[in-house]
């Protein structure tokens, strides 16, 4: 079974690959990557136009929520891999705070075998730090890296015991894989419901100060410092805590961030109006944080961006801004968004694509987010000119809370790819 | 004329015009509460629909007052008699509300944000008596007033309010309302209790009572609520009091013509000392009083101006 690509502009940031070529895909593996034309297939090999497009290594997202097991009326693997492929993902990392929570070589073979059922996109587990995600605890992370987890997280709760989070920084060195830390300080963030700012001031709203992610961030890094082992700092979106990690990788540690689109393109001001659809944790911060989460991306120290794809039920969210969830979904609006800072020069598109395939693959060690011959054919194909208007009523995902209602923006995936199926055309909608 | 806007959400939104239309038509009213038959049918076949999901004596009695003296029908709806308690949420208790054909609901509630969510779901007009700390406008014009009809004019009046900004709809909505007509405000208690970034709202800050109430014309006093020594806001109510109560010592350095006021219900002897409270400068019973002709002009002008006679 043969598909040809043609016609695109391939960009492959893992081999430094931006330029005019065709892709030829056998059996689910890429077969060939020739100069535009060169390619000389069979007349009946299925042939994808790719014309004015870009063709790039599908997209793999480190830090989603598919809410499976236990919240399936939000979403669930199979839906979430709808809305992964239709964002134009090919990969994902699922995050552990499910119910029960995956801090066990069960669930994790479950998530496995619902993915495999779906069988639209790659999905890999991420471990609880902690049973339970209790934080009081570890859990047992070898069994959890030989069922197949790719990192350790207590995501949406922290770890706020400085001992144990010692703890799992030392033993998480036995196995290679990151701790990825949802930091929030919750002392200083209890009942918060957004940021605490002039915003929150005029809307009276319990704020969550900045120096809450600050201050972790901070504690982590020190704490690493003594232990050794990985820190991957989930959705920052401190000015302050970029400016920690950027002086972290200065002294050579083994510290890494991602940001999530909401936090490059929207501040607190999106809460006025109460909102819910722009109530994140962390929350939207102020002008300034957004510009330096910009200078982040542009220097290089934000090594990813991830969507912390949170879809919420209707009924989690329309209600009193203090009661609703937090969470925004992310898979089917993170390429116009990270376009965005294409437009604003802030990266380059290349940049854009590294950000979205290989460097989220190096961090945590996957296979994958690359097109060299011999691999799996996870394809992204989208038109980065394309203007639309986000309508979240028409997302894939089983939720569609999202601030991003009625945005224009430019940046649409046509075509999803993996290893050599289409899980996603657009000309299908 | 109308007002600018459907709801009665916040002070925010109201105009300088709207304000002042509030006020004329609340002292038109005023007369009526002291007749001996104290109804007009403005309202007459209208139905009102108080909605309080947070204990409320004064508040919900001036409304329902209010309501009843233009003839309109007031139904009494509490947090713990509603079906919230059966868990069912704050849109679908309205929605259902609203099926019975109410012509404006009232409603209180203890999160930020409520009337302004249920103004999304609901077709009838929303009076805000009070969401979370974010407003409680009707507090804040029956506040103007009671200053206006002892001052004349607002504009250009310096107005301190004493105590826990932070947690305070009364506040937000006074400072909103205040510098909408013209005044100027500047708040006053320990940084704890004063929210972050104020300074942006255009309002000045101050920790020193006696300092921040000798050039002013106004001091509003706000409630101290006991469970802010809990939550590590204050060291304890007895060293608030001694900073921040207002007692005829602190007041010896303000002016002669210094009007005194307070949401209530008032904490004797720890926000306010009792002389203080029931001195000549006090006009706390006579904000209750201009209450009810406050919430009579908001029903009037929201649903009883096209078609009815205040007379």
């Amino acid at each position: 079974m043969q598909t040809l690509i043609k016609n695109g502009r391939v960009i492959d940031p893992a081999n430094q690959l931006d330029g005019s070529f065709d892709i030829l895909i056998n059996n689910g593996k890429i077969e060939a990557i020739e100069p535009q034309g060169k390619i000389s297939g069979s007349k009946d090999v299925p042939v994808i136009d790719a014309k004015n497009c870009v063709v790039a290594p599908g997209f793999c997202d480190m830090h989603v929520h598919f809410r499976e097991p236990g919240h399936e009326y939000k979403e669930t693997i199979e839906t979430g891999s709808a809305s992964a492929a239709a964002g134009g993902f090919s990969t994902v990392a699922v995050m552990p705070n499910t119910s029960p929570v995956n801090d066990n070589r069960s669930i994790t073979e479950l998530i496995f075998s619902q993915a495999r059922k779906t069988n639209l996109i790659n999905v890999f587990p991420i471990g609880a730090i902690t049973k339970g995600l209790k934080g009081e605890s570890l859990s047992d992370m070898g069994e959890l890296k030989e069922a197949g987890c790719i990192g350790y997280s207590d995501d949406g709760r922290p770890v706020m015991d400085s001992e144990l989070m010692r703890r799992a920084f030392e033993y998480s060195r036995m196995f290679d894989l990151p701790c990825i830390q949802h930091s929030e300080i919750l002392d200083l963030t209890h009942e918060g419901c957004m940021n605490e700012g002039i915003v929150s001031t005029e809307l009276g709203l319990k704020g969550m100060p900045v120096e809450a992610e600050d201050i972790m961030v901070f504690r982590d890094i020190c704490l690493l410092r003594k232990t050794g082992g990985r820190l991957h700092v989930a959705h920052i979106s401190s000015g302050g805590a970029v400016d920690l990690v950027r002086q972290a990788k200065a002294k050579g540690l083994p510290v890494t961030c991602e940001v999530a689109p909401h936090h490059f393109t929207l501040t607190e001001e999106a809460c006025r109006n109460y909102d819910t659809n722009a109530k994140m944790s962390p929350p939207l911060r102020t002008h300034e944080d957004l510009e330096l989460i910009k200078e982040g991306l542009r220097d290089g120290t934000i090594d990813i961006i991830a969507t912390d794809h949170a879809p919420h039920d209707v009924a989690d969210k329309q209600m009193e801004f203090s009661k609703a969830c937090f969470g925004i979904v992310g898979l089917e609006t993170a390429l116009p968004l990270t376009l965005k800072m294409v437009d604003e020069k802030v990266i380059t598109l290349q940049k854009a694509v590294d950000l979205l395939t290989h460097q989220p693959c190096r961090l945590f060690n996957l296979d994958k987010g690359s097109l060299g011959v011999g691999r799996d054919a996870d394809i992204v194909i989208f038109n980065p000119k394309t203007q639309y208007t986000i309508e979240p009523e028409k997302f894939k995902s089983r939720s569609k809370n999202s601030p991003y209602k009625g945005w224009k923006v430019r940046g649409k995936v046509l075509h999803t790819l993996v290893a050599g199926k289409t899980v996603y055309s657009a000309s299908n909608e | 004329m109308a007002l600018s806007t459907k709801n009665i959400l916040g002070t925010k939104e109201l105009t300088k015009d709207d304000i002042q239309q509030i006020l004329d038509t609340a002292d038109s009213f005023k007369e009526v509460s002291t007749r001996a038959i104290k109804k007009v049918p403005a309202l007459r076949g209208k139905t009102i629909i108080n909605l309080f999901f947070e204990p409320s004596t004064r508040t919900r009695t001036s409304f329902e007052i209010a309501g009843k003296r233009l003839s309109a029908d007031v139904i009494n709806i509490s947090g713990s008699t509603s079906s919230t308690v059966k868990g069912e949420n704050l849109i679908d208790t309205a929605r259902n509300l609203e099926a019975m054909s109410p012509d404006i609901m009232v409603i209180r509630h203890h999160c930020s944000g409520a009337a302004e969510l249920l103004s999304q779901f609901v077709d009838s007009p929303i009076i805000n008596a009070g969401d979370g700390s974010h407003e409680h406008p009707s507090q804040a014009l029956l506040d103007l007033l009671t200053i206006r009809s002892h001052k004349g004019d607002l504009e250009g009046l310096k107005v301190a309010i004493v105590g826990d900004i932070n947690h305070s709809r009364v506040a937000r909505s006074n400072i909103r309302a205040m510098q909408t007509m013209g005044m100027k405000v500047r708040v006053v208690g320990p940084p704890p209790l004063i929210p972050v970034e104020m300074e942006r709202l255009g309002v000045e800050v101050s920790h020193n009572l006696t300092e921040a109430i000798k050039d002013v014309d106004v001091i509003m006093v706000l409630r101290i609520q006991l469970e802010r020594q809990n939550q590590g806001l204050l060291s304890s109510l007895r060293e608030y009091s001694n900073y921040f109560c207002l007692t005829s010592e602190s007041l010896a350095h303000t002016r002669d013509d210094l009007l005194i006021i307070h949401p209530g219900p008032v904490n004797r002897g720890i926000e306010i000392a009792l002389d203080v409270m029931e001195g000549p400068r006090s006009l706390i019973l006579n904000q209750v009083t201009n209450g009810v002709a406050v919430r009579m002009a908001l029903f009037y002008l929201l649903l009883g101006e096209k078609n009815a006679n205040p007379n």
